[in-house]
């Protein structure tokens, strides 16, 4: 079963922190994607640019409407992401209470939907 | 007489039975309902010997063919190891009381990931046996809402893939939080049952203490031997708290020789134990169960009601009130005041409370009788009166009217 770990934290605190701290961060995360990597529960991962890059796009009644910033303005933003591979919920949000991000934002863990084809 | 079997064997059939077929609750539940219904007809003039065993056959064939049928093209493989296990674990035969299934199924029907009110349902629908309506009624939603909660929260098990297991040891304290809060609300709907005629639904009672047990056995953790305590020593008055012809009796008023001693003597090691286990902990210490469960103890060591050391009450209640403000609780401990200090100084902090606990008819009660004990007679029959109209079980409807005829006599 997958899950995606959706990371949402404050950019603001991200921005405002210091050398050190970022570095330290960042450490934080090499380790973590290191030892999610080796348990063999990594499927994919990245960390995505600030909110200031997103676009958001509807198409309605056939007319495509392209705008600056995200869907919704919120104190947290989607900053990054996990794609992993567990055997049950309790595995996925035990990982997610590692991202080192789950100390400053939170994180949504949410299963994927797999289709039944015949 | 079959009922009582269904009551019995219903949460424990369904337990094996959920863990059988993969953690599919719906599944599981229509099997056991279909089980059910087959038992119904063929135990119409004698009950099997093994009721339970009978069941889980019946289950068994059941689930096979209803595993066929659900066999798609490309989860044979998935349906044929599922039905493997089918023919290897519902066989009845050997032990079959499954305890771990039921902890399984308590734990993973107060999961974390689910919402407490569904916890809730969840657990009185699959562990209790309560219908959807008794649930509804007991928490003073629609039936529909509850329908619909309960709906939720199987597919919330489902397509998020809540684990059905015991929490290993590092999770333990986080998750027996949530199950506490459950078995407490269990033992509560059974021993103040709010809807009906039975004022004590005795099965609740012993489903929860039985699973008080159960916790204590496995977790060690001083708390759960503080619920054990307060859940065992609230029902050694069972069979005091209503008179032969079902009436309700008031705690000062009970033949206390006729309280269950060994429930009671239990109860206060479980209570001392608790206690010195909680403050040796550190950190929040003591916990509300234990306080409570020592409030509980004061009254079972009392051997006549006016020998109840009341300022010890009320003092346990200043510490939970201090730690858990709740309005309740602060009712509670305005009454023990009235006890310790006096009705007037008991009825001036009850009546701080009203706005709080305007719909709830042991507040207007609890106000009623210290009126009634101040002379305030024509106050007393106002409250009764509200009381009455907030009521809703049948023998606390009976107690209030009689204690307002009371007042009648007394005025006349």
């Amino acid at each position: 079963m997958q899950y995606l770990l959706m990371i949402y934290d404050d950019e603001k605190i991200w921005e405002t922190m210091g050398e050190g701290d970022r570095g330290k961060m960042h450490q934080e995360y090499g380790a973590f994607t290191q030892e999610l990597k080796k348990s063999g529960k990594f499927v994919a991962g990245d960390a995505l640019q600030p909110v200031r890059t997103a676009t958001t796009v509807r198409v309605r009644g056939g007319k495509t409407t392209t705008t600056d910033g995200p869907f919704a303005e919120t104190k947290e933003q989607l900053g990054g992401y996990y794609l992993v591979e567990c055997a049950n919920l309790d595995e996925a949000t035990a990982i997610a209470a590692k991202i080192p991000s789950a100390k400053i934002g939170s994180i949504e863990v949410r299963p994927i939907m797999k289709y039944d084809m015949p | 007489m079959i009922e009582d079997v269904f009551r019995r064997e219903r949460s424990r059939v369904l337990a094996t039975t959920i863990r059988v077929v993969g953690g599919d609750f719906d599944l599981a539940e229509e099997l056991v309902q279909e089980a059910f219904v087959a038992a119904m007809e063929a135990w119409r003039d004698a009950l099997p010997d093994e009721p339970r065993a009978w069941l889980l056959g019946v289950t068994k064939h059941k689930a096979i063919d209803a595993i066929r049928r659900r066999v798609r093209y490309r989860d044979r493989e998935a349906a044929m190891a599922l039905e493997q296990q089918v023919r290897e674990e519902l066989s009845p035969s050997g032990d079959i009381d499954l305890p771990d299934d039921r902890l399984r199924l308590v734990f993973t029907c107060c999961h974390p990931a689910l919402a407490q009110e569904a916890q809730v349902a969840l657990t009185l629908r699959t562990l209790c046996g309560l219908t959807t309506e008794e649930i509804a009624r007991a928490f003073l939603v629609p039936a529909t809402t509850m329908a619909q909660r309960l709906v939720r929260a199987k597919s919330k098990i489902r397509d998020a893939k809540i684990p059905y297991e015991v929490p290993p040891k590092s999770a333990l304290p986080e998750r027996l939080e949530a199950v506490m809060q459950v078995v407490y609300l269990v033992f509560n709907e059974g021993y103040a049952a709010t809807s009906g005629e039975a004022l004590v639904r005795r099965e609740l009672c012993g489903e929860a203490i039985r699973l008080g047990r159960l916790l204590v056995e496995i977790t060690g953790e001083p708390e759960t031997r503080g619920l054990l305590a307060l859940m065992l020593l609230h029902d050694s008055r069972r069979g005091t708290r209503t008179s032969e012809t079902g009436e309700l009796v008031l705690l000062e008023d009970q033949d206390r020789s006729r309280w269950d001693r060994a429930a009671i003597d239990e109860g206060l090691v479980l209570v001392e134990q608790a206690l010195r286990g909680g403050a040796a902990r550190g950190g929040p210490g003591v916990g509300a169960y234990a306080v409570q469960a020592a409030i509980a103890a004061v009254h079972a060591r009392a051997a006549r009601a006016d020998e109840t050391d009341w300022p010890q009450i009320a003092a346990l209640y200043a510490v939970l009130l201090a730690r858990w403000p709740t309005p309740v609780v602060a009712l509670n401990h305005a009454a023990a005041i009235a006890m310790s200090e006096g009705p007037a100084a008991g009825l001036a902090r009850m009546d701080e409370l009203r706005d709080q606990l305007i719909d709830y008819h042991w507040f207007h009660a609890a106000r009623a009788d210290l009126l009634r004990r101040l002379g305030r007679t024509r106050d007393a029959a106002a409250a009764y009166r509200a009381a009455l109209a907030r009521v809703g079980g049948e023998a606390e409807r009976r107690f209030l009217e009689q204690r307002l005829a009371a007042l009648a006599i007394v005025t006349a």
